[in-house]
């Protein structure tokens, strides 16, 4: 967690969030607007409009478009940003497999929203959850500051020659990118130094002619996808070593892969990712302080899946609660099926609960994880229920 | 054209009008160009991995954002001062179907674009099916000519009228059979400071079922029959036109290809072929191909 | 070959791919008739008509030609010859050529 330090201001997550894309200096910003990002890609617009911002902005027909123009400008070496949610990310879907495909190191904020049917603009993890097979690296902040500090960290990670892999950092909407937080803003000579230019070895260049995706058949389609899960295994130490690296000159760090609190000794853990930790926290200090032995592990790179990190994390908990804001109709939940994978073939054999909470933007309360941990507790004597919708409003029903 | 800039070897039908429109244009437009292109009988026969046939920068995203595509190439090229030429070469299923959303921005946006529609009226990748494209009456795989049906029943999009509506400063038709107004066309809207569009006639061999070597005579007679005019705007205003000596009827053109023959085999199909030549009729005055 | 990250390809890369295997029926210059004017050259789908010297051995056989075929060339002649590793066969060169200077023939291998 940051420390208070002059250089803080009180500013609206979205404005931080801009700055921070600002101060990575892309070439080309195309945008599409959608609750909530559209303040992002507004400040954006005002910075350019002020000359403090040197980008090429374009303010394209769909989200669609944001992403394949962003697949042309890449291609043609620039560093590129696009920030979307939703619906907008749903209607990407087909450009995302392409970006990873064709190994173009876009960094896109997704400013977490439900999906409809039925049509909704508040907050949950549906929209990027249900997109962690499309290839991209996913990362998911606790707070505004940290939204800051990933997306300048995305690009190094993104960038990285032997990543070449696009990346999602992903922000609750409305609870991250409409708050007013005290955050430090990041400084444009510290941030271009950690970021020099982007210098990918390939680009489109009459000089120098080559062919971008072409179509690969049975015989090397394979290796293709080969090549690509090995980029973000390679990830799994780079999204650390990145977030170390920027440790030591920026003095903060939220975790690399992974994040924990109260953790070592607990007997009941909660897993999770995304905003909803700050008032986990708040939850384990007070039943910390009631002799309760609760803690938190926070799941920072979803994608790649940092198995061998949860393992090593996890001593012997008599219990896992698992909340996310996301649900896989028709199975259980991402991030519980994730965990229950990692955990299967290791020896942590801890009984896993999964709780859905916190779709459509329904708020999660201290009291919320109060009950969570009371139904962990009781799952101890005996599994009653894997997986269940928290707080559901039976009388509505 | 010594030095083709689209190399031999790819996989396109022997004779069809694709690699021959591709050809033209890039000899028009030279070496210092990109080309975009969407998925296609162009695509996927000029670049099976691990070979290309293009000897110009090309890339290859999706079926429906060639133009968007286009659009961050040209703004990225922009961005560093270079007058590097950007063509999208697309078929007519992204042009006129999947890919208009694309396609509007791209021309609203006033990118400076030449887009080259290579149209052969169908969905000829995937296997014949109908698009936006098809002429009244063709046979396609998914409007076929049967009993309860004489094919296609909806007339060709007007996706020139659709360009002029965005005012795209240069709209153009062209034909791989006129191939000296092809590359006159291109040289032209690549000096525009904005987007431009050019559709070219491309006779399919293997859609349209016709004899072997006749891709040309068939563009040929396509435009002396007033079916295929040959014009362009600038600026929203109709500069040129391509006159025609003597029209020739359009059953003559129409019937060289099996995609028409049920409208010659057929007695209430003459009330077709009536409409068809009404449509060439309609060119010929609008356009005042004849003198 | 092996893949490179993104599907990327080298330029003009089919030239390795013979696609006058696919032929059936092959095109004959009769050099006599022939008046030069290219258009063979600018119809053909493949791009792979090619105007030489008749005494530029080396293109020739390059292109495919046999000794015997190269002896029957016109001496000192600008020529336009299809370069037989790409040539399909299609005839639009034989049915465009205004002096009816190309005729396709079955191809005997």
């Amino acid at each position: 967690m940051s420390e208070k330090t002059a250089n803080m201001k009180v500013v609206e997550g979205s404005y931080a969030v801009a700055h921070a894309v600002m101060c990575c200096r892309p070439d080309v910003i195309s945008a599409y607007p959608i609750t909530p990002q559209t303040h992002i890609v507004e400040n954006l617009s005002q910075m350019v409009a002020d000359g403090e911002l040197d980008s090429e902005f374009l303010t394209v027909d769909s989200e669609f478009s944001a992403l394949s123009v962003l697949v042309g400008s890449s291609a043609a070496g620039a560093r590129s940003y696009s920030s979307t949610t939703s619906q907008g990310l749903a209607l990407m879907y087909e450009v995302l497999y392409n970006v990873s495909g064709m190994r173009l190191p876009i960094v896109m904020n997704v400013a977490n929203r439900a999906l409809g049917a039925p049509l909704n603009i508040w907050n949950d993890q549906q929209d990027s959850v249900g997109a962690r097979d499309v290839g991209w690296l996913q990362i998911y902040v606790e707070d505004v500051q940290e939204a800051v500090d990933a997306t300048l960290q995305a690009y190094k990670i993104a960038e990285d020659a032997e990543i070449r892999t696009p990346i999602m950092v992903c922000m609750d909407g409305f609870i991250l990118t409409h708050v007013y937080e005290p955050v430090e803003l990041l400084d444009k000579e510290m941030t271009k130094e950690f970021l020099p230019a982007y210098q990918p070895a390939n680009i489109l260049d009459p000089a120098n002619p080559k062919t971008f995706g072409a179509f690969a058949d049975p015989s090397s389609y394979t290796e293709f996808r080969y090549q690509q899960f090995e980029a973000q295994i390679k990830a799994l130490d780079k999204i650390e070593k990145v977030a170390r690296e920027f440790e030591e000159t920026f003095g903060r760090y939220y975790g690399g892969l992974i994040d924990s609190y109260h953790a070592e000794d607990a007997e009941v853990v909660i897993v999770t990712m995304g905003s909803v930790i700050g008032t986990i926290k708040d939850a384990i200090d007070a039943m910390r302080s009631e002799g309760k032995k609760v803690g938190l592990l926070k799941v920072r790179s979803y994608r790649p899946f940092p198995v061998q990190a949860l393992r090593k994390a996890l001593k012997d908990p008599s219990v896992i609660a698992v909340i996310e804001k996301d649900v896989s109709i028709g199975s259980e939940a991402g991030l519980v099926t994730d965990l229950k994978a990692a955990f299967y073939n290791s020896n942590i054999h801890t009984p896993i609960i999964g709780f859905t909470a916190g779709l459509g933007g329904r708020d999660i309360t201290v009291k919320d994880i109060r009950k969570i941990v009371d139904k962990a507790q009781s799952a101890r004597k005996g599994m009653q229920s894997e997986f269940e919708f928290l707080n559901l409003r039976t009388e509505i029903l | 054209m010594e030095k083709s800039l689209l190399a031999p070897g790819h996989r396109a039908c022997a004779g069809c009008a694709m690699p021959t429109t591709i050809r033209l244009v890039l000899d028009a437009a030279g070496p210092n160009t990109i080309v975009v292109s969407p998925t296609s009988c162009l695509e996927v026969t000029t670049t099976p991995f691990p070979e290309s046939a293009w000897c110009v920068p090309w890339i290859h995203s999706l079926f429906e954002n060639a133009a968007a595509v286009a659009s961050g190439v040209e703004v990225m090229l922009k961005r560093r001062g270079k007058d590097t030429n950007v063509i999208v070469i697309g078929g007519d299923g992204s042009t006129f179907d999947i890919g208009m959303g694309s396609n509007s921005g791209m021309f609203e946006r006033g990118h400076k674009i030449l887009y080259v529609c290579y149209d052969n009226e169908a969905y000829m990748n995937t296997g014949v099916q109908r698009s936006g494209s098809t002429p009244f009456c063709a046979h396609t795989t998914t409007t076929p000519a049967g009993s309860q049906s004489q094919g296609n029943a909806r007339p060709k999009k007007d996706m020139p009228a659709i360009a002029l509506a965005h005012k795209v400063p240069y709209v153009a038709t062209a034909s791989v059979a006129y191939p000296v107004d092809l590359r006159r066309k291109v040289k032209k809207a690549l000096q525009v400071n904005g987007p431009s569009y050019i559709q070219v006639n491309a006779p399919c061999i293997t859609g349209w079922t016709f004899e072997a070597g006749l891709m040309i005579e068939l563009a040929r007679l396509a435009v002396e029959s007033g079916l295929w005019p040959l014009m362009e705007y600038e600026n929203g205003e109709l500069t040129g036109v391509k006159k025609v000596r003597r029209p020739k009827p359009t059953a003559e053109y129409l019937k060289l290809q099996g995609r028409y023959k049920h409208l010659f085999r057929k007695a209430e199909c003459a009330d077709m072929l009536a409409h068809i030549q009404a449509m060439a009729d309609v060119n010929i005055a609008k356009y005042k191909l004849v003198d | 070959m092996a893949v490179k990250a993104g599907s990327l390809v080298d330029a003009c890369s089919t030239r390795m791919t013979k696609t006058g295997a696919w032929r059936t029926f092959v095109p004959i210059v009769d050099h006599g008739h022939c008046i030069v004017c290219s258009l063979c050259e600018i119809y053909c789908p493949e791009g792979c008509i090619h105007q030489v010297d008749s005494g530029d051995e080396e293109t020739l056989k390059k292109y495919g030609y046999s000794p015997k075929q190269i002896e029957a060339l016109p001496r000192f002649r600008r020529i336009f010859v299809p370069d037989l590793n790409y040539c399909k066969g299609c005839s639009v060169c034989a049915n465009e050529c205004p002096h009816m200077a190309i005729t396709m023939v079955l191809e005997e291998k």
